[in-house]
């Protein structure tokens, strides 16, 4: 069945999605050219981005695991981690980590077709992935560039105490920004950074505003195919920017006015017309076959009402918001805040709320085969999360940008299985109750 | 006559129930899952009547006193010279293909040759047929494309011997010939053929010769009643690409696990192997599944792996379970990777492993997979049911038995003869409720 609006060959989108792709767009030309524009380039990852920091040194940000998504979902991630295997990295390695050294070793041209220059400095905040520190060591190794490390301490307790986040700040006080300052030659100036975080808060609160809309019936948004387009702009290099303040803006107006419409989520062949399961999702997506992912829900009227993948960027749905006031520990609340650096009974207790408050009937992980810290321990969480909620669980295996990864029969199959089992058992609850 | 029909279309097989409206098993139907999924639906659901068409025919022959205490003698034999019927008539649109083939006028002059000696092969072939399926006969397969390639290439190496066409060119003769054979769909509810096997049975044997006018009205009002086809319902691999709309299509866990309940309600734990999947469910007491877990991408320790190695041997599939049962020695097999079954199998060889004792190992790998992936589903809970082809295979019954018991304890286990049909069961059993309910 298909429960989308219409079937128009042209895809669907947003006008926020057109915004949000000028702004990539924008970023790619201003990496390729930012050496002769006399910048310099900062690479760092997603997860503890210090965006804001970044911009203090009017650094042009490069950010390797967009870098490697985008070239999964333009196709051509496949020969860059052949590329990556040649010089012997194993089949097992992340491929995300692939993807990029595969990029390099073949001329470093980035997704838009333009060159990728070498970064100045890379600047790892290690939230919980332990490869993005051996990630970047080869990258290191690669260009002998400078190297900003900061260490955040792992929440096993739940909780951030002072002590964690003022080993954060002395780490950044005295080696992250006297590493900024000598590459860029750009004195640290903490009023700059007041005003970036500004309107970092504004636009953190418009986005938790966008995901938790799903909480609505019928849900406005798809909180996992749809939120990694929403949550795209704050999680990478544009946090801070008056654009993106402007883009959540659009986004929120959007929304409200589909949840006035009555209207479910957009999807790429249209919008949604009849919501018949609410999901929660753990895991990220597959890059290489978003769209034809992403088609063997709606097809079937899945709609995923939140996301941990939404939140490896940063948790703001709790009630953190990036403090002015507080600048520098407001950037260590944010990194020790992390999904990635949760714990496991931390992100059961999460979703296990998603899946109260979203009124969801199901909870699925997509595990990511070559992803070990993320996906280790899923299994455990899946029947830890069915126990408490007494809602079915569902386990699909897919891949990040591997395209080998991705066994559309095997999928779809299971996703199928799993979304008839929802219903049967909706409808045998339904039918008792009625009793 | 109302009936319910469920289709399972494996990677290996497809096979069909019938169910009528007191949830009686009418008939079951099996078939090769060829390239055309379409045409493997049809004719396992035309078995499923025929076989219908024969429990019914049984129902009204008790009754007859002819054939008091002979009544299953009698059965047999009439089902074996129904199979008879349709295997000549298949092997008549064989010779003809393969006649045809022949004439291509690539071969030259060889065509006319190879004509020749196709014509000595199905001769040969047809005078062989009547002993294939004489009562209690065993053969490689019960499918059509089997038999008579396994036949054909025994006659044909016989009959190039004298001539200077080679081995390969006849063999290639077949390899074009039999698909094309396999997707004509004889109408094997045709009364003429009911009728010429009973002819034959009556014939056969003294004993029945007496019974032919006793049996040949109720067969005829078998024959006659009409029998519908009130709603269909779709399960298996191959079910997104049946011509049916999404309301006749249900997925394969939910079928599988409907069935396991039906064949025996107090199923808790389902394990199915199939051709290219193994899937373990957990059912609750009302047969809803209430978690699944199948294997990945990989399709590694399926009963396609049991297929391979049967090839590798030379052997039927039917005949790797009891080769498996002699085995008086453990041999370890890590190895459930289906491409690397031949060159597993050949190197334990070389290493002087008898190959009974390779065979169990090999049997053994594939259900210490079936137990990850239970693991991973919520473990082995009583009463455990295990299913598909591979539950036919009495080694991996005797082996999961042993293994899962260490690990979980004693429990009921069941396994049912016709454990193959348990999604077809449990699809046929959703179109029955989608009518009657």
């Amino acid at each position: 069945m298909n429960t989308v609006a219409n079937q128009q060959q042209e895809v669907q989108k947003e006008d926020s999605m057109l915004l949000q792709k000028a702004m990539i767009s924008a970023n790619y030309d201003a990496l390729a050219t930012a050496h002769e524009d006399g910048k310099k380039i900062s690479s760092t990852f997603v997860p503890g981005n210090l965006n804001e920091l970044l911009m203090c040194f009017d650094l042009v940000r490069n950010l390797p695991e967009i870098n490697a998504l985008q070239a999964g979902m333009r196709k051509k991630s496949g020969g860059y981690i052949m590329e990556a295997e040649r010089s012997g990295h194993s089949e097992d390695v992340c491929t995300y980590v692939k993807s990029d050294l595969g990029m390099m070793a073949k001329g470093q041209v980035g997704p838009n077709g333009k060159p990728l220059p070498t970064p100045d400095v890379l600047l790892l905040s290690y939230t919980g992935c332990f490869t993005f520190m051996k990630w970047f060591e080869l990258v290191r190794d690669e260009y002998d560039c400078e190297t900003a490390m900061l260490h955040v301490p792992y929440q096993a307790d739940g909780k951030i105490t002072d002590n964690m986040r003022q080993f954060v700040v002395m780490q950044l006080k005295e080696h992250v920004i006297p590493t900024l300052e000598r590459v860029s030659g750009i004195k640290f100036d903490i009023d700059r950074l007041r005003e970036y975080l500004k309107e970092s808060a504004k636009a953190e609160e418009d986005l938790v505003w966008v995901l938790q809309s799903a909480k609505n019936r019928p849900s406005p948004i798809d909180a996992y195919f749809g939120g990694v387009y929403y949550c795209g702009p704050i999680f990478t290099a544009f946090r801070g920017t008056k654009d993106t303040t402007a883009y959540y803006g659009a986004l929120r107006q959007e929304v409200a006015e589909r949840i006035e419409q009555g209207l479910g989520p957009v999807t790429p062949e249209g919008t949604l017309e009849e919501e018949r399961i609410r999901l929660v999702v753990e895991g990220p997506p597959n890059w290489t076959h978003f769209r034809d992912f992403w088609k063997m829900f709606y097809d079937e009227g899945a709609v995923v009402v939140a996301s941990s993948y939404t939140k490896v960027g940063g948790v703001y749905d709790f009630g953190f918001r990036h403090d002015p006031e507080h600048p520098i520990e407001t950037l260590a609340d944010y990194c020790l805040g992390c999904y990635t650096n949760h714990s496991l009974p931390d992100r059961v207790s999460m979703l296990c709320n998603y899946m109260d408050e979203y009124s969801a009937d199901g909870f699925l992980v997509n595990s990511i085969k070559s992803c070990n810290s993320f996906s280790a321990g899923q299994l455990l969480m899946l029947r830890e999360i069915e126990e408490r909620t007494g809602k079915p669980a569902g386990f699909i295996e897919t891949d990040l940008v591997d395209p080998r990864y991705f066994s559309p029969a095997n999928v779809k199959n299971r996703l199928e299985s799993y979304f008839q089992m929802i219903e049967q058992k909706k409808a045998h609850g339904e039918a008792r109750t009625a009793a | 006559m109302k009936t319910f029909i469920g289709i399972d279309l494996g990677s290996t097989t497809t096979k069909a129930i019938v169910l009528d409206e007191e949830k009686t098993i009418l008939g079951r139907g099996i078939t090769n899952s060829r390239s055309n999924y379409g045409i493997a639906a049809d004719l396992a659901k035309q078995e499923a009547f025929v076989d219908a068409r024969f429990y019914l025919f049984r129902q009204l022959l008790k009754d007859v006193p002819a054939l008091k205490d002979r009544l299953d003698d009698f059965l047999k034999n009439f089902e074996q010279d129904f199979r008879l019927e349709q295997y000549l008539e298949q092997l008549a649109d064989l010779e003809r293909i393969c006649t045809g083939n022949a004439g291509d006028e690539r071969l030259g002059k060889d065509g006319a040759e190879i004509r020749a000696l196709l014509t000595a092969v199905f001769q040969q072939l047809k005078d062989e047929a009547p002993t294939l399926f004489e009562p209690g006969s065993r053969r490689k397969s019960d499918f059509f494309r089997d038999i008579a390639g396994s036949q054909f290439s025994s006659a044909s190496e016989k009959v190039v011997r004298e001539s200077a066409i080679g081995f390969d060119a006849m063999l290639n003769v077949y390899d074009r010939s039999i698909i094309d054979v396999e997707n004509i769909i004889a109408d094997s509810l045709d009364e003429s053929k009911f009728m010429s096997a009973l002819e034959r049975t009556c014939k056969r044997s003294t004993d029945f010769s007496h019974v032919v006018e006793d049996v040949r009205a109720p067969l005829k009002r078998v024959l006659d009643t009409r029998i519908e086809e009130t709603y269909v319902i779709g399960t298996g691999y191959g079910r997104a690409t049946l011509p049916f709309s999404k309301e006749h299509i249900r997925s394969e866990i939910l079928c599988h696990g409907l069935g396991a309940h039906i064949m025996y309600p107090k199923t808790a734990t389902v394990l199915d192997i199939g051709g290219q999947d193994t899937k373990a469910i957990q059912v609750d007491p009302q047969g809803i599944v209430e978690s699944f877990q199948m294997n990945d991408r990989c399709a590694a320790g399926c009963g396609r792996y049991l297929g391979y190695i049967a090839d590798e041997m030379n052997l039927g599939l039917h005949e790797l379970g009891p080769m498996a049962m002699q085995s008086t020695r453990k041999v370890r097999i890590n190895s459930t990777c289906t491409v690397f079954a031949g060159a597993e199998l050949r190197d334990r060889l070389s290493m002087g492993e008898k190959r009974e004792d390779i065979v169990s190992g090999l049997h053994r790998a594939i259900i210490l997979r079936a137990m990850s992936i239970l693991s991973r589903s919520g473990g082995i809970r009583d009463q455990f049911t295990f299913t598909g082809g591979v539950a036919k295979n009495e080694a991996a019954v005797a082996v999961l038995k042993e293994i899962a018991f260490d690990n979980y304890g004693e429990m009921t286990m069941n396994v049912d003869p016709d454990s193959i049909y348990t999604g077809a069961l449990g699809a046929a059993t959703f179109a029955r409720r989608a009518v009657l309910h």
